[in-house]
């Protein structure tokens, strides 16, 4: 199952390479515009060692920043389902928090954090925050009531009806959140290096397109891919893993039991 | 059974929901030890007396709910609602198990996978939810409430989600687990209520009063062929219809 997803991906991929190669060769464009496949791909082989020193710089950023910001949404998300008194003061903070372009602040968390890691592990988890704390928190709202009412007249206390109803039934819920917050983790890694930095992807990128090497730009852009891609598939592996209760099907493949 | 089963009076002065009168002034006996069955046209609000008797509701002014051995109700009552309720994250045993794993007491393994054979899914301790069927989930939850070793059971239509031989098989398997124990059935069926109850109890009404219906005079659960039962079932389903 999974080999067929993948053979079919690589020929998605293999397709778009040549319709690539195909309007290179028809426009003629200039290779400091539109490099040619072969050409990032020798940038790739040439510059890999750069490239991969670089990726492994962002690749750390996105996996703190997503370990921080999974973290803070998920006690957010607890802490707003928990006290009432939490909701009140906290949830407007929340959505001003998500008003304001995290771009926007981008400079800001350079500036007080520095040029290092921490101003884009910042980046990034502020960007996996609310995905996650709005996912968990809807699906801890969205208990079934008969499961509470089953508790409660079962004598358990808030607490209980908490961590071991309210939570479990919200883990495919947060399951969501976590695909939607790494999906975008790397873009809040990469803003961060645009803005200021001395390594990662995203500097490299943005050096070599001060120097008109479009190869090397898009050799950095594949790499990305690929990181953005590898991580999606790992989370969705490992939620599979963690939850293998929870029953999905497309409208197209409905069963009756 | 480790607690004998205390008789129940429950008194209602009335019950008011969003300004519509749900419930009349109702005075009900629970006997001790026998199953007493609520019928009633749909919206009566049987399911309203069920949830107060639970504790799932507050009481309304002046309502009172006593055992008659004095104690108080609080962690005597189970409760069994028309959906099974099993939680789809936790295999058979431990949703049996639910009550203590709540309470954070410890876990009777031994006496849940008693409970399990006795309900006759002996061998699916470790079953999702979702592979079992309809039957076989209410069956779980039959289980899971007798975990709870209360004397006082409610039920809420437990049967009404499931086909009619399954249904007949699940009535023989409840009247059998819940001899002894002070039982409060809401149902539709009257066939059901003839088979399972001592007495019989009719709502209807708006508000709603209650009113005794005579039952056969042989005891529960009675035979589903027998002529007094099947007469019985016949005019309570014909005075249904006619308070409906």
């Amino acid at each position: 199952m999974r080999s067929g997803a993948l053979s079919r991906g690589l020929v998605v991929a293999a397709g778009l390479v040549l319709l690539w190669q195909a309007f290179v060769w028809i426009t003629a464009a200039p290779p400091f515009l539109l490099p040619s496949p072969g050409r990032v791909a020798l940038a790739l082989w040439d510059r890999g060692d750069i490239i991969l020193g670089h990726a492994a710089v962002t690749l750390s950023e996105i996996l703190v920043g997503l370990g921080l910001g999974a973290l803070a949404g998920v006690l957010a998300a607890l802490l707003l389902a928990a006290f009432a008194q939490a909701r009140r003061w906290l949830l407007p903070v929340l959505l001003v928090s998500q008003a304001v372009p995290v771009f926007a602040i981008a400079p800001l968390l350079t500036l007080w954090l520095g040029f290092g890691m921490a101003s884009k592990v910042a980046m990034a988890a502020i960007i996996i925050f609310f995905p996650v704390a709005s996912a968990f928190l809807d699906g801890l709202r969205r208990t079934d009531p008969g499961w509470l009412e089953l508790a409660r007249s079962m004598g358990a206390s808030r607490a209980a009806i908490l961590f071991r109803l309210r939570v479990p039934a919200a883990l495919p819920a947060l399951a969501s959140g976590l695909r939607v917050a790494t999906a975008v983790a790397p873009i809040g890694a990469v803003v961060g290096e645009w803005v200021g930095a001395s390594a990662g992807l995203g500097f490299l990128m943005l050096h070599a397109n001060a120097r008109s090497q479009a190869d090397v730009m898009f050799a950095a852009l594949a790499v990305l891919a690929a990181i953005a891609l590898a991580l999606w598939f790992a989370m969705d592996a490992l939620l599979r893993a963690a939850i293998p209760w929870s029953r999905e099907t497309f409208p197209d493949e409905e069963t009756q039991p | 059974m480790d607690h004998r089963a205390p008789a129940l009076d429950i008194a209602i002065p009335g019950l008011a929901f969003g300004g519509r009168q749900v419930l009349g002034e109702l005075r009900l006996r629970l006997p001790a030890g026998h199953c007493t069955a609520l019928l009633g046209p749909s919206g009566v609000g049987k399911s309203t007396l069920l949830r107060l008797v639970a504790g799932l509701l507050p009481l309304p002014e002046g309502a009172w709910i006593a055992a008659e051995d004095g104690a108080p109700l609080t962690g005597r009552v189970a409760w069994m609602a028309q959906q099974d309720l099993l939680l789809p994250w936790l295999r058979l045993r431990q949703n049996v198990l639910l009550g203590a794993r709540l309470r954070g007491e410890r876990t009777d393994v031994a006496r849940a996978d008693a409970l399990i054979a006795s309900v006759g899914l002996s061998g699916r301790e470790t079953a999702w939810p979702s592979e079992l069927s309809g039957g076989m989930r209410q069956r779980a939850a039959l289980a899971r409430t007798l975990m709870e070793q209360r004397p006082v059971v409610l039920m809420d239509e437990p049967f009404s989600a499931v086909d009619a031989p399954t249904r007949h098989r699940l009535q023989d398997l409840a009247a059998r687990l819940l001899a002894g124990r002070t039982v409060l059935l809401v149902t539709h069926d009257p066939l059901e209520a003839m088979r399972l109850a001592h007495h019989v109890v009719m709502l209807r009404g708006a508000p709603a009063t209650a009113e005794e219906i005579r039952v056969p005079a042989a005891p529960p659960p009675r035979d589903a062929s027998d002529p007094a039962v099947m007469a019985a079932a016949a005019a309570l389903l014909e005075s249904l219809a006619a308070a409906a």
